[in-house]
């Protein structure tokens, strides 16, 4: 009995590998994104280039500007000369922050009045305008702690934060991301290899041929299952070494409970590509129910932009989808080494879709042998 | 039999009826035209955000002094912290590994002492490294919140103080900004489906035999093909714009004509890489592949509608000169928000003008009127 799944698991394997444009499908595309993906989805903000253009003439403003231009937080600080040139500047993008200092600037500094210099936000850049205003900010805090200890002599009882990133110290994004390509790899081979296989054995005719081998329904089910896990999970380990080896994320957590969770993943995974499978009589529908998949799973899922951030009223909804956990369980092992019991109330939802998306996989699945 | 070398008019409106017939009998075109995008704008709008509208932190307070309570009820009215006072800095600091807060603040025992006695008083602030951007912003609100309490309750006057005025998007609402960059990368995906299908179809079912043995000349299918379709992306992208104007709330403060141009041009770049991406294929499953992964997920992650072109590798700031959606989202940034700056908008119709010569030129020299 395990012989002729045995069998039709090697049959599925080979075919997916010796059919040039499947094999391309699976392995091009799938490496593009991770290169891509891992270093161009960055909401980090750098090589900033920002503009000053200053009216004053004392000794405040010329330090302020030295401490901006000094800082390795920026790339370029233009200095305009004219408030025309400064309005240009923002206006086309040369710069996301504009700093404005009035001509008073320094006498007010001097006299010991509060000295306000003007920043302009690009609202064009809503996310980035504000991290580097949060820059500028941390310069001018450091500066007036620096002006209170050249005039009292002492550091009179300032007020300032120790800032820890934990389990990304230095807030890196490629820390973010490559642990979740092996969700999103794993995702997309498990649903291509699944989805694909039955709607090409149905559009080539050798699905008959299946069913009239000595095969159960239910072997043929596993045969079109493994096949999707043992690439899923070859092709995940694979990047999860490039990940620890070429960027060097340190993995935290159990390797054994990460590979647990992900085998369940996969399942959820292939469950819901026999049901897109199981409804589409050629390629190119199952190829469409994919991506019809695909797009809202990945927009919802909190990877690029956190659930947290979502409508109230749509938060719930990402519960439904399987990778929404599973990101937070990658990240909890793979980074913050989690407790066991934690990953465990993000496992049981995953299991919970997993036998659902099966068991509807598995009804039309007999539905159609029928 | 003159006729059959010149450029056909009537021959040219005929091939276009006959395409214009089929769009409208072949739901799934018009499936892809109208209802994709709707469904599209509807997941960006609401999905995709990076208003961490109230981040939840856990709050330690080592120090119970009047000094330190007062410091921490300024973080537990903060409203844009959602906060839990914890007891210790243990049971908080697993929450942060949990993910049920993402940023923790400790007031150290020594804080009010250390102030009393003029030295300087240091809090502890530490986020979710996991969750990148939104540690960012722990660390930026809760600096507004110490330097609010420095000045407000410590009457310490900081000597320069820092004024901020956003321009073109007051509130820093970033749907403003995702969604008509959002118009970009849907409009590339539906400008290149429309028509990497259409010729690979014909070449599939074995209709492009039949046109081939017609007069039509290549310039007369390849416009005949590029003119309905031009015209089916043109009512998505007024779709698109209305939805996002009156569904989605974003403020349209430019020119429409400006955005009609752009649009026009951008959609000959998408269409013309459709068609070319469907020439070469002939077959749909080849073509839908591909422009999913040339012209979709590029428009995604590198047209700068999320992320931030200036903070990627040199190398693909370089590829993302390439993407017509790049130069795309920029003029739309902009005629949402800011108006019509010319020294933005020109440089960029000429690139993605460029992009389409350069597609519609190689869609002209694959195109050959031959049955091999």
């Amino acid at each position: 009995m395990w012989g002729r799944i045995k069998a039709l698991v090697i049959k599925e394997l080979l075919t997916v590998w010796r059919d040039k444009k499947s094999r391309m499908t699976l392995i091009v595309p799938p490496l593009m994104q991770l290169f891509l993906l891992a270093q161009a989805a960055t909401l980090e903000v750098r090589n900033i280039e920002i503009a000053y253009y200053n009216q004053d003439s004392g000794w405040y403003s010329h330090e302020l500007v030295q401490r901006i231009k000094g800082s390795r937080y920026f790339k370029d600080v233009h200095e305009l000369k004219n408030l025309k040139e400064f309005e240009n500047a923002i206006d086309e993008q040369r710069a996301i922050i504009g700093i404005h200092i009035q001509p008073d600037f320094s006498r007010n500094a001097a006299a010991g009045r509060v000295a306000t210099v003007q920043l302009i936000l690009d609202g064009r850049k809503a996310n980035a305008s504000q991290i580097v205003q949060g820059y500028v900010r941390r310069i001018i805090g450091d500066f007036n702690a620096d002006i209170l200890k050249i005039k009292s002599m002492s550091s009179e009882g300032s007020i300032t934060s120790v800032f820890r990133s934990w389990f990304n110290p230095n807030l890196d994004y490629l820390i973010y991301n490559v642990p979740c390509m092996v969700g999103i790899l794993s995702m997309v081979l498990g649903l291509m290899v699944t989805a694909l296989s039955v709607a090409r054995e149905r559009e080539m005719g050798t699905f008959d041929q299946l069913l009239v081998s000595p095969l159960q329904p239910w072997q043929i089910l596993i045969g079109k299952m493994l096949p999707a896990m043992i690439i899923a999970v070859g092709e995940s380990t694979l990047i999860m070494g490039l990940a620890i080896v070429v960027y060097r994320i340190p993995f935290q957590g159990s390797l054994i409970l990460f590979y647990l969770c992900m085998v369940l993943f996969i399942t959820s995974i292939i469950g819901v590509g026999l049901f897109i499978s199981s409804l589409s009589k050629t390629q190119q529908q199952a190829n469409l129910g994919t991506f019809v998949f695909m797009v809202p799973t990945m927009l919802l899922s909190g990877f690029g932009t956190p659930i947290e951030n979502m409508p109230d009223w749509l938060q719930p909804l990402t519960w439904f989808i399987p990778i929404s956990h599973f990101f937070i369980i990658i990240k909890g092992i793979f980074l913050k080494n989690m407790l066991a019991l934690e990953v465990l109330t993000h496992v049981w939802p995953i299991a919970f879709i997993a036998i659902f998306t099966l068991s509807i996989a598995a009804w039309m699945f007999k539905q159609r042998l029928e | 039999m003159i006729m059959l070398h010149s450029f056909s008019f009537m021959r040219l409106i005929a091939f276009m009826y006959k395409e214009a017939i089929q769009i409208v009998r072949d739901p799934s075109t018009i499936m892809i035209a109208f209802l994709l995008p709707l469904l599209m704008l509807f997941l960006f709008g609401y999905g995709v955000s990076l208003d961490a509208n109230q981040i939840r932190i856990g709050l330690v307070l080592e120090d119970t002094s009047p000094e330190a309570r007062s410091l921490g009820y300024a973080f537990e009215k903060c409203t844009y912290f959602q906060t839990k006072v914890g007891v210790d800095r243990k049971e908080i600091e697993d929450d942060l590994t949990s993910g049920r807060v993402r940023g923790v603040i400790i007031i150290p025992t020594d804080f009010s002492v250390n102030l009393l006695k003029n030295q300087p008083a240091v809090l502890q602030v530490i986020a979710d490294g996991s969750e990148t951007n939104t540690a960012s912003f722990v660390q930026n609100y809760a600096d507004g919140v110490i330097e609010d309490w420095a000045e407000k309750d410590r009457g310490k006057k900081a000597q320069i103080t820092a004024e901020t005025r956003v321009w073109y998007n007051p509130q820093l609402k970033s749907r403003n900004v995702l969604l008509p960059g959002s118009i970009s990368v849907i409009m590339s995906l539906i400008g290149t489906l429309l028509t990497a299908l259409v010729v690979a179809r014909e070449w599939e079912r074995g209709t492009m035999e039949a046109i081939m043995s017609t007069p039509i000349l290549i310039s007369e299918l390849i416009l005949g093909k590029l003119l309905p379709y031009f015209i089916l992306g043109m009512l998505s992208m007024a779709i698109c714009v209305t939805s996002a104007v009156f569904v989605f709330d974003v403020p349209f403060v430019g020119s429409l004509f400006v955005l009609f141009s752009a649009t026009a041009v951008f959609l000959l770049a998408a269409l013309s890489q459709g068609l070319l991406i469907s020439t070469v294929a002939r077959n749909q499953f080849v073509a839908s592949q591909t422009a999913l992964n040339v012209a979709f997920l590029p428009a995604f992650m590198l047209s700068g509608f999320l992320y931030e072109i200036t903070s990627m590798p040199i190398v693909i700031q370089w590829i993302t000169h390439l993407l017509p959606a790049r130069y795309f989202v920029s003029i739309l940034q902009s005629s949402f928000l800011a108006g019509t700056i010319w020294a933005q908008v020109i440089p960029n119709l000429l690139a993605m003008g460029c992009i389409a010569g350069f597609f519609l030129f190689l869609v002209v020299k694959k195109s050959v009127k031959r049955l091999d």
